[in-house]
């Protein structure tokens, strides 16, 4: 059964959890590269820098921010004496990693 | 007359959607539309309904995609642009037609100890039972499940997983869980706690979504974990 909030809450949480397994690897070579002296750590945060790796950055907060709401959401439902309204429940923790998520882009553009 | 058109799954799993012109009538149901065609148009067609007023729970179908109970879904909602794709439901070996075989449905009914086992006799007195109490009160919002299978045809998990006991015999068993009378608790929690059980459910709420009658399969499968949960930890599972 596809297409009610319920199962986009589902979706969102997976494919977040998904993704930021992926990004878990390249977060560690990017720690590993301090070990390899300050020039190659210096090397990499400048490339950083970059817009596009800023914009990336922005969509790894969104991921982070997302798959914990998310999960905070599933734990409220699963342990917690059972309420009417999972769907305000789903519509509140999309708004409030959205609303991370730009707190940090504007943090990103001062 | 304005016309509907209704395109109905005909044959087995390997079968197709045959076209049918139905008259359109005002507060027409679904189950309303396939009657007409059974009746008029090509006796062949096989169905099933018993009540037409959702009770019986034998004539949900898929409707444009969606399970529905069809004698209580009226044309006008669920008709678009005067068409209707009425097919079995999902997750359910197709007998014929709009047919199903419900046995596996039902059988783990049985699996997850939904049967009542109670341990008093015609003898005894009855058991007093607050009507306000948390437990009767839990009862309360899960049994009035009319056995349709539309939760278990709009779960993704029952379609992925053809083991899942699925969330109208996980709503019965949480229902016993709650019945003070019965007296297979633990039999129970170990029957429902299983990898097919209700820690396999992923709360994605397709069942609370579709239930026709308002029950919220997903609070009881939640009731269920947490006392899968309570019971491994008092080392009793």
């Amino acid at each position: 059964m596809r297409g009610h909030p319920g199962h986009w809450a589902f979706l969102v949480h997976r494919v977040s959890g998904v993704l930021l397994a992926l990004f878990l690897p390249g977060h560690f070579v990017a720690l590993g590269a301090a070990l390899e002296g300050e020039a190659a750590m210096d090397a990499f945060l400048a490339w950083t820098d970059r817009p596009l790796v800023k914009f990336g950055e922005w969509g790894i907060v969104l991921l982070l921010s997302a798959h914990l709401a998310g999960g905070l959401r599933i734990l409220a439902l699963e342990f917690l004496p059972w309420r009417e309204g999972h769907k305000t429940m789903a519509a509140l923790a999309a708004g409030v990693s959205l609303a991370v998520s730009l707190a940090f882009a504007l943090a990103l553009t001062r | 007359m304005t016309q509907l058109r209704v395109r109905v799954w005909r044959g087995g799993a390997d079968g197709g959607f045959q076209p049918f012109a139905v008259p359109r009538q005002a507060s027409q149901t679904v189950l309303d539309a396939v009657t007409y065609i059974q009746r008029v148009l090509d006796p062949t067609l096989a169905y099933r309904f018993a009540c037409r007023v959702g009770m019986c729970g034998s004539c949900a179908m898929t409707v444009n995609g969606v399970a529905r109970w069809t004698c209580r879904t009226h044309v006008d909602k669920v008709a678009r642009d005067g068409r209707l794709e009425i097919a079995p439901l999902r997750s359910l070996p197709v007998v014929r037609d709009l047919v199903t075989e419900m046995r596996g449905f039902f059988d783990k009914w049985s699996r997850a100890e939904g049967v009542f086992r109670g341990a008093r006799s015609r003898r005894d007195a009855f058991e007093r039972v607050a009507p306000r109490s948390a437990q009767r009160l839990n009862v309360e919002a899960g049994i009035e499940c009319i056995g349709c299978a539309v939760c278990y045809a709009s779960c993704d998990v029952v379609a992925q997983n053809p083991e899942y006991l699925g969330p109208a015999a996980l709503n019965r068993a949480w229902t016993l869980l709650n019945d003070v009378r019965d007296v297979a608790q633990a039999e129970r929690l170990r029957a429902v706690a299983g990898d097919a059980g209700c820690h396999a459910c992923h709360s994605q709420m397709g069942c609370t979504e579709r239930c026709p009658k308002g029950i919220a399969p997903t609070a009881s499968i939640a009731g269920l974990k947490r006392a899968a949960m309570r019971a491994l930890l008092a080392g009793e599972l």
